[in-house]
């Protein structure tokens, strides 16, 4: 890389003694290029073995790449902690304007590690970090910390605003971060770790300038890159209908998990597709910063109030394809309005939706069970589809004032260990399972993939195309999924979005790492990708993780999923295989 | 006839910056250092963007406040900056209603837009187009 480019500069803050600094660390990003790969390199520097995730001790790490700021696409942002909501690795990445803020006001990566004693918020402009009391925001929700931040400090146009609401300050284990209103760090709980430092905010901005090696083939390469991406059908897509657009198909599929995975198909899905979120409350289209796409779908929710005639409100609320399956199809929400009046709120709360979704529906079917009654859930009766009681016991779950409420503030696998139901309790790997009930790949993807996300190795996709033309081994689908799974780490190091992945190809790679200082050929990448992803493993090797202890809830074997033909030990021989693959590494 | 920079419909912004980074890129410089566009939310992303360009006034404010005239007026609106005669003394910018003087911290320099029009080829939604005006004023430059 470039010896002048900024990335190299890591700013770490201390929250317990108010003081920062400046370090150099070309050695991470030559090595791990930027990102995940970075990142994890500085968790496993500066995390301690054990620590509590909500101690001063853990760190929260963000970390942007060589593409940031340089390439279009290359617009996400990584954080690493260690989560309080698996107790292992935390890794989250958001969009908005937050890697591009970071890359701008001079950074490769930030470090935020210790606790303040009173609620601060860090303003870092230009190279200078200010620490903000931020007492009179606490208790306030995300939109109006935001907008008060936004009011107070410089940057309109340049900055991100990272903030937590109130499930962050409460230390809600799936409390995400919000940025630029209506994107998120959302898995994994940085929120909570957020909150147990007191740090309600940071707001980045900045205007710097990245070195490049040859300008003339900087700007012919940006440009079929951009090209590719403005005309590219997947773009099309997301533009026109955003993620949304894949309710529908999934529905047709039968693979939209449904009412607690009880079905895997929604009769109301029409009501609740992209399509009609589009034609009937689509208000607003949003980019991300450096992203020409412009994904972001708001709906503009128009309600009266019931005092006085002629008296309304409109509301913009974000949605996106997991949203709506958690919040709407998970808890049987067949009202399009009724699903955005609920969004709004876990938004506010500032709660991961998916997250929030999956524990709203084991809730509900616990207590369809007698496993709950009102005298845990404080009177309250779930029911699908019913927006009352779950906007109710969102509320309950940030205030916590029972037990019930406290161990739901935990999550679904926490919940279900101290009420039972844990063969309806659906989290993989301790983390609530996203919006796919394709086959086998989308359960052992996420119970495999080291963040437990859908995105880490996109076995749902694997589903859909090709185990639905022919059958596999359990042993070449967990290859196939390790080898995506390598992959995007270098993907989410550069930093570009997956939605980007057609477009970042292997071919096209060193060309755009040459641009950029890095001289590296198909072999180093491929390398650099398996290092990066042992790197990770061993972390949460480290904290205890096993491929041979995970839970599997009996829901996902019983309900029928379009892919046929696979079952508990179908899911046991590919995490045995992936086990002993792993153990051959050197580096683990 | 000379062509200029213009907004041809805000509203259909979406925040990508492309327009930004194409400027900056422009100039031979990678990031938002030299950009002369600025796109920020009006108040909140939920209410959309306003799309700040030079707007190529025929009798530039900007212009009649330059105590050394840097700032020579152009055929068809807008300036160009003459770099040697401009003191750094940020009038230029504050006369500027709509903001669309950027500066450069670097040089201590106003960044001016020279209507070049590259921005438009990066702005995937519309936003930005190149109009023909009407050569009126006197060219000084």
């Amino acid at each position: 890389m470039l010896r002048d480019d900024p990335l190299v500069n890591i700013l770490y803050i201390d929250l317990s003694s108010r003081t920062f600094e400046v370090k150099r660390r070309p050695d991470l990003f030559e090595n791990y290029l930027g990102g995940t790969g970075v990142a994890i390199k500085l968790l496993h520097e500066e995390c301690p073995r054990d620590c509590d995730p909500l101690s001063p001790e853990n760190p929260i790490i963000f970390a942007v790449g060589p593409f940031t700021a340089l390439f279009p696409l290359a617009s996400k942002s990584v954080s690493m902690f260690k989560s309080p909501h698996t107790g292992n690795l935390g890794e989250s990445h958001c969009g908005g304007r937050s890697a591009v803020a970071i890359r701008m006001a001079g950074y490769g990566a930030i470090v935020i590690k210790g606790t303040s004693d009173l609620p601060v918020y860090l303003s870092i402009h230009s190279g200078r970090v200010q620490f903000r009391d931020a007492s009179s925001l606490w208790g306030m929700g995300c939109f109006s910390s935001g907008r008060i931040i936004r009011e107070n400090e410089p940057g309109p146009g340049l900055r991100t605003i990272m903030r937590i609401g109130k499930a962050g300050e409460t230390l809600v284990s799936y409390a995400c971060v919000t940025t630029e209103t209506y994107r998120h760090f959302g898995r994994m709980g940085l929120g909570a770790v957020f909150g147990s430092k007191k740090l309600k905010a940071v707001v980045i901005s900045g205007k710097s300038a990245i070195p490049v090696v040859d300008k003339k083939q900087y700007r012919k390469i940006y440009k079929e890159i951009y090209d590719a991406a403005v005309k590219s059908p997947v773009m099309k897509k997301y533009h026109d209908l955003g993620t949304a657009e894949n309710i529908l198909p999934l529905n047709r599929f039968a693979g939209i998990p449904t009412r607690n995975l009880k079905e895997a198909t929604f009769d109301k899905a029409d009501a609740i597709s992209g399509e009609a979120f589009a034609e009937q409350y689509l208000g607003r289209r949003l980019a991300c910063t450096h992203c020409p796409v412009g994904c972001i779908h708001i709906a503009a929710l128009r309600e009266p109030y019931e005092d006085e005639a002629y008296f309304y409100k409109t509301t913009m609320i974000s949605y996106d394809y997991e949203p709506i399956y958690a919040l709407g199809t998970m808890l049987g929400m067949t009202n399009p309005e009724d699903f955005l009046k609920l969004m709004d709120r876990v938004e506010w709360w500032g709660m991961d939706a998916m997250t929030t979704g999956v524990v709203l529906a084991w809730a509900t079917e616990a207590q369809e069970r007698g496993l709950i009654s009102e005298k845990e859930t404080m009177g309250i009766t779930f029911s699908w589809g019913d927006p009352i009681s779950y906007i109710n016991a969102c509320r309950l779950i940030v205030e916590q004032p029972n037990e019930f409420y406290k161990a739901l503030a935990r999550g679904t696998e926490h919940a279900s260990s101290l009420y039972g139901g844990d063969d309806i309790a659906l989290s993989l790997g301790k983390n609530e399972m996203p919006g796919y009930h394709t086959g086998p790949g989308a359960h052992l993807g996420v119970l495999m993939g080291l963040r437990h996300s859908h995105l880490d190795n996109a076995g749902y996709s694997v589903d859909q195309s090709k185990l639905v033309k022919t059958q596999m081994d359990p042993e070449d689908l967990a290859e196939t999924l390790f080898y995506e799974e390598r992959w995007r780490q270098i993907l989410s190091s550069l930093v570009v979005c997956f939605f980007a992945r057609g477009i970042y190809t292997a071919e096209r790679l060193p060309e755009l790492l040459r641009i950029a200082g890095f001289d590296l050929n198909p072999e180093d990448i491929g390398r650099i990708g398996q290092n990066i992803y042992e790197e990770k493993y061993r972390f949460k090797t480290r904290e205890g993780f096993s491929l041979d202890k995970l839970r599997f809830p009996k829901r996902i074997f019983e309900t029928p999923s379009p892919i046929k033909a696979w079952d508990e030990t179908y899911l046991r021989r590919a995490l045995g295989h992936m086990k002993a693959v792993l153990a051959k590494s050197s580096h683990i | 006839m000379a062509t200029r920079l213009a907004v041809l419909e805000t509203e259909r912004c979406v925040g990508c910056q492309s327009c930004m980074f194409a400027c900056s890129r422009r100039q031979e410089v990678a990031g938002l250092t030299k950009s002369c566009i600025g796109v920020r939310s009006i108040g909140g992303m939920e209410r959309g963007f306003t799309v700040i360009v030079c707007r190529a006034c025929s009798d530039p404010p900007c212009a009649r406040v330059c105590p050394t005239d840097a700032l020579l007026l152009r055929e068809g609106g807008g300036v160009r900056l003459e770099m040697k005669k401009c003191i750094g003394c940020s009038h230029c910018r504050e006369a500027c209603l709509i903001g669309a003087i950027q500066w450069d911290d670097t040089t201590n320099k106003p960044m001016i837009c020279i209507h070049c029009g590259y921005c438009v080829e990066f702005c995937p939604h519309g936003v930005l187009g190149m109009r023909k005006k009407e050569v009126k004023g006197h060219a000084q430059g």
